[in-house]
């Protein structure tokens, strides 16, 4: 065994796909494509991070794993670096086949790329990407948790993450139209309308298991008079865990796809659902692996579209939502976007009483499902939940103070805080905006 | 097929018929759909028993059904969908439906003469192309990416052959997908396939695929080239089937390569959508020279003109290898064509259409909800309320209009018009 494996915490590896996968690799591999990755793929951004980093430790205190496991170092984002990054560094590749495996780990269920420490480092270090480039080197070598590279097999295939068929995609959005139709008379869920103002593009568990959704947002879009389609092919799924598993050519193919479906239906712009990271990967790294420096088109997430149909009075709101509420500020639409005010604006909008948790916007804590960690599966669910007590006590803050409803808009932060809302008995329902909105509309007749 | 030859090009426009009135007495009309020649125009509508039916120039189909989609005309103006009745679906053509039933069709081609309808089939969880209501003689666990010669005689799609449980990521690994040819499997599976493409004779077909989780390729007939990549896109055949070329990843740039072979030299941050000049001289490509910058390489040379933002629907004329496209910039639409920008800027371009004689272009723009041509860089006169693409007359000198304009009260009058170009 090499040293750095011997240094290495020695948990047990809990994911029988990464296991697998290491067993039939050689230490040449390990140290072969580390070292193309680094000479390749990285440039003077990983080589400034690491050479700036002065091992302050002041990253530490933004972490939730970190806070949640009594502040243990080694999930302060410097100490996960030390274990991954710079052992490759240090031994230039030469660490071998079980301590790649621990790294997997590490960087694929210890982290959620959240980037909240990167706001704590006085000299701007972006840790996540530094987790990035070891979650990329780990995937070449073909050791990434099985449950999230199986979710990128789904999106290279299908280009959506749920392994959803062409024609169970159509079928399901035509389910919904006509239960739609049920409550609003004529109804429609567009299909490939060419020139309308804008693509609804959805994540793949939508169709697959919260189809109510698509339902909601079609009957927001009826009562706002917007005219809207989504696409019948391939195209319209946003999310992407290729990206999180580093495997930035099925991300690149997968936004391809996306963006290049909503050129052709000649839409102005795309509205999203409530998804964080599905939003970091149209407005950050997909777009900017295939050459956009931005979007193609307008890429516009729930939270604005929301804040933009209601103060522009396109929708209007027969009542409040009435049991006191707390806000989740997701951190790809948060830190990434921006749109925390936006946020407040419709819960002011929508709801009668609104009682923030702390920190909040930027600085809140992250849900511990981000950054692909809850795609990573059952065998780390616990890793989650053990990993995130310090957003059960956050929560926990808010209900005492009255809280009873956690608005999140984002799909992974959903999971993330019925998880932990659940492990740490919390008992406090979890919204989405379009739950609220959907059910506090003037609908037409 | 009626060629374009027997259409009407007498100059003058004729009311087909007013929309509002459809509405008015249905209630419920979807988007409509126009023949190419512009004498018919067809929606879906619903009828008092709450059964969707398609109206055709203000006559109803005798057949109505649960659903209909897909609503469109063939080249040679026949109105084709799919439809659905009592949970079966099938096609339509002019209100006649196929015998074949599944339990689900959908993604409609139509072939270049109009002669020839093909469709994605699923019946009892197996997947199939239909073609004029024939389908394949084999049915797939899954298949997506269908594809269609261009005299729409053969069919081909990505289909899964292995069988394997979600999660079972090493089975994944080892190539479970390959193309069905006409439903005839390729000799070799891979982890992924993408995109088949067909010879212009109709009796090949190259792929993008993916050997393992980092090694891309393009397979012909089932057969790798003897190079990998670090990423593909869609391949293309030469016009005279000799060879086939595609956009390859290398170093973390983009090249051209041919049977494997790189033959652009020059690399670029983005290169894709290649096409070959009629006469097979010259290829190109849309392309970003610079992180940010996109336009169109022709031989490898990127045009001057960039635009910031994408550039999309390139196409070649007929003759003398004229190259357009459509540029965004700045939130806002541009046709580029031969290396320059037209000023005109609008809020949507459309896909650029040449005359056959390659003379002139014509695109179908929008500026503040409202629709137009700009024809060889002159923006007609007048605007519609709704507009579809623009057609030349075979000998280049008129342009048939196909719109909607709103008049007094709820009158949605579709009409059809032609014009000569020296009108413009």
């Amino acid at each position: 065994m090499l040293d750095s494996a011997k240094n290495m915490k020695t948990s047990l590896i809990r994911d029988e796909g990464i296991i697998k996968s290491a067993s039939v690799l050689t230490d040449e591999q390990v140290r072969k494509v580390i070292n193309d990755v680094l000479k390749n793929e990285t440039g003077a951004r990983l080589k400034t991070y690491v050479d700036t980093c002065v091992h302050c430790g002041l990253c530490s205190e933004a972490c939730h794993y970190y806070l949640s496991h009594d502040k243990d170092p080694s999930y302060s984002p410097a100490g996960k670096v030390k274990q991954t990054m710079w052992e490759m560094i240090k031994r230039k590749g030469d660490v071998g086949t079980a301590a790649i495996q621990r790294m997997s780990e590490i960087a694929s269920t210890e982290c959620n790329l959240c980037r909240r420490c990167a706001m704590y480092c006085p000299l701007g270090v972006d840790i996540a990407y530094i987790m990035l480039v070891v979650r990329r080197i780990c995937n070449k070598l073909g050791v990434t948790p099985t449950y999230i590279e199986d979710t990128s097999h789904s999106h290279s295939v299908t280009m959506n993450q749920m392994w959803v068929k062409d024609d169970e995609w159509i079928d399901t959005l035509q389910w919904q139209e006509e239960e739609a139709a049920e409550e609003i008379p004529n109804l429609r869920i567009p299909l490939d309308k060419e020139g309308a103002d804008f693509m609804y593009s959805v994540i793949g568990p939508e169709p697959k298991f919260r189809a109510q959704l698509i339902y909601q947002a079609a009957v927001i879009f009826n009562a706002a008079g917007l005219n809207w389609t989504m696409p019948s092919s391939p195209g319209w799924d946003n999310s992407d865990m290729a990206m999180y598993t580093g495997d930035h050519e099925i991300m690149g193919r997968v936004k391809k796809v996306h963006f290049e479906t909503a050129m052709r239906l000649k839409v102005k712009r795309i509205v999203m659902g409530e998804c964080g990271h599905a939003f970091r990967s149209v407005y950050d790294m997909g777009n900017r692996w295939l050459g956009w420096k931005m979007p193609p088109l307008p890429m516009v997430h729930s939270i604005e579209f929301f804040h933009d149909l209601i103060k522009e009075g396109k929708l209007k709101l027969k009542k409040k939502f009435e049991s006191p509420v707390t806000l989740h500020d997701p951190c790809n639409v948060v830190r990434g976007r921006g749109l925390h005010e936006m946020a407040r604006y419709i819960v002011g909008e929508s709801c009668e009483e609104f009682i923030e948790m702390h920190p909040n916007r930027e600085h809140n804590y992250c849900c511990c499902a981000g950054g692909g960690v809850i795609n990573c599966g059952p065998p780390y669910r616990n890793t989650r939940v053990d990993g995130n007590r310090i957003k059960a006590e956050q929560l926990f803050a808010a209900k005492s103070r009255g809280a009873k409803t956690i608005i999140a808009p984002c799909h992974n932060c959903h999971g993330g805080l019925e998880d932990i809302v659940e492990h740490y008995g919390l008992h406090m329902d979890i919204k989405f905006f379009g739950d609220i909105l959907y059910d506090l509309i003037e609908k037409p007749e | 097929m009626i060629g374009k030859e027997q259409w009407d090009w007498n100059p003058g426009r004729k009311i087909i018929t007013d929309l509002g009135k459809w509405k008015e007495e249905y209630g419920y009309m979807e988007e409509p759909a126009v023949s190419p020649d512009g004498e018919k125009v067809a929606a879906v509508i619903k009828t008092p028993e709450e059964e969707f039916g398609v109206c055709v120039n203000g006559e109803i189909w005798e057949s109505t059904f649960d659903k209909i989609c897909y609503l469109q005309y063939t080249p040679d103006n026949r109105l084709t969908a799919t439809v659905s009745d009592v949970g079966e679906w099938t096609v339509a053509v002019d209100g006649e439906t196929w015998e074949n039933r599944y339990d689900y069709m959908w993604n409609l081609h139509i072939s270049a003469d109009g002669s020839r309808i093909i469709a994605a089939a699923q019946k009892e969880g197996k997947y199939l192309a239909v073609n004029n209501d024939v389908p394949w003689e084999n049915e797939f666990m899954f298949m997506t990416d269908l594809s269609v010669s261009a005299d729409g005689m053969h069919t081909s799609g990505v289909v899964q052959v292995v069988p394997f449980s979600e999660g079972d990521i090493h089975t994944f690994r080892k190539g479970c997908y390959t193309t069905a040819v006409d439903g005839r499997t390729w000799e070799n599976n891979f982890m992924n396939v993408w995109e088949p493409e067909f010879s212009p004779d109709g009796k090949h077909v190259a792929a993008q695929i993916r050997k393992s989780n980092y090694e891309y390729s393009i397979a012909v007939d089932g057969q790798a080239w003897n190079n990998f990549f670090g990423c593909v896109w869609k391949p293309r055949f030469s016009p005279g089937g000799d060879s086939v070329s595609a956009p390859v990843r290398v170093g973390g740039a983009w090249m051209l390569a041919r049977d494997g072979e790189i033959i652009w030299n020059k690399k670029f941050v983005q290169l894709w959508h290649h096409a070959y000049s009629p006469d097979m001289q010259h290829i190109a490509a849309i392309v970003a020279p610079k992180f940010g910058k996109w336009t169109v390489a022709v031989d490898g040379k990127a045009w001057k003109p960039c635009v910031d933002e994408y550039v999309t629907d390139m196409v070649f004329s007929p003759r003398h290898n004229r190259v357009a496209c459509i540029g965004k910039d700045n939130g806002r639409y541009y046709v580029m064509t031969d290396g320059k920008k037209w000023d005109e800027d609008f809020d949507m371009a459309w896909k650029p259409a040449f005359s056959h004689d390659g003379e002139h272009l014509a695109v179908k723009v929008e500026k503040n909800r409202h629709y137009t041509y700009i024809v060889d860089g002159k923006i007609l006169r007048e605007s519609y309320d709704m507009l579809w693409e623009p057609v030349f007359s075979p000998d280049g000198t008129k342009l048939l209009i196909r719109g909607i304009t709103r008049v007094s009260g709820q009158k949605e009058q579709y009409f059809r018009e032609v014009i000569s170009l020296n009108q413009i």
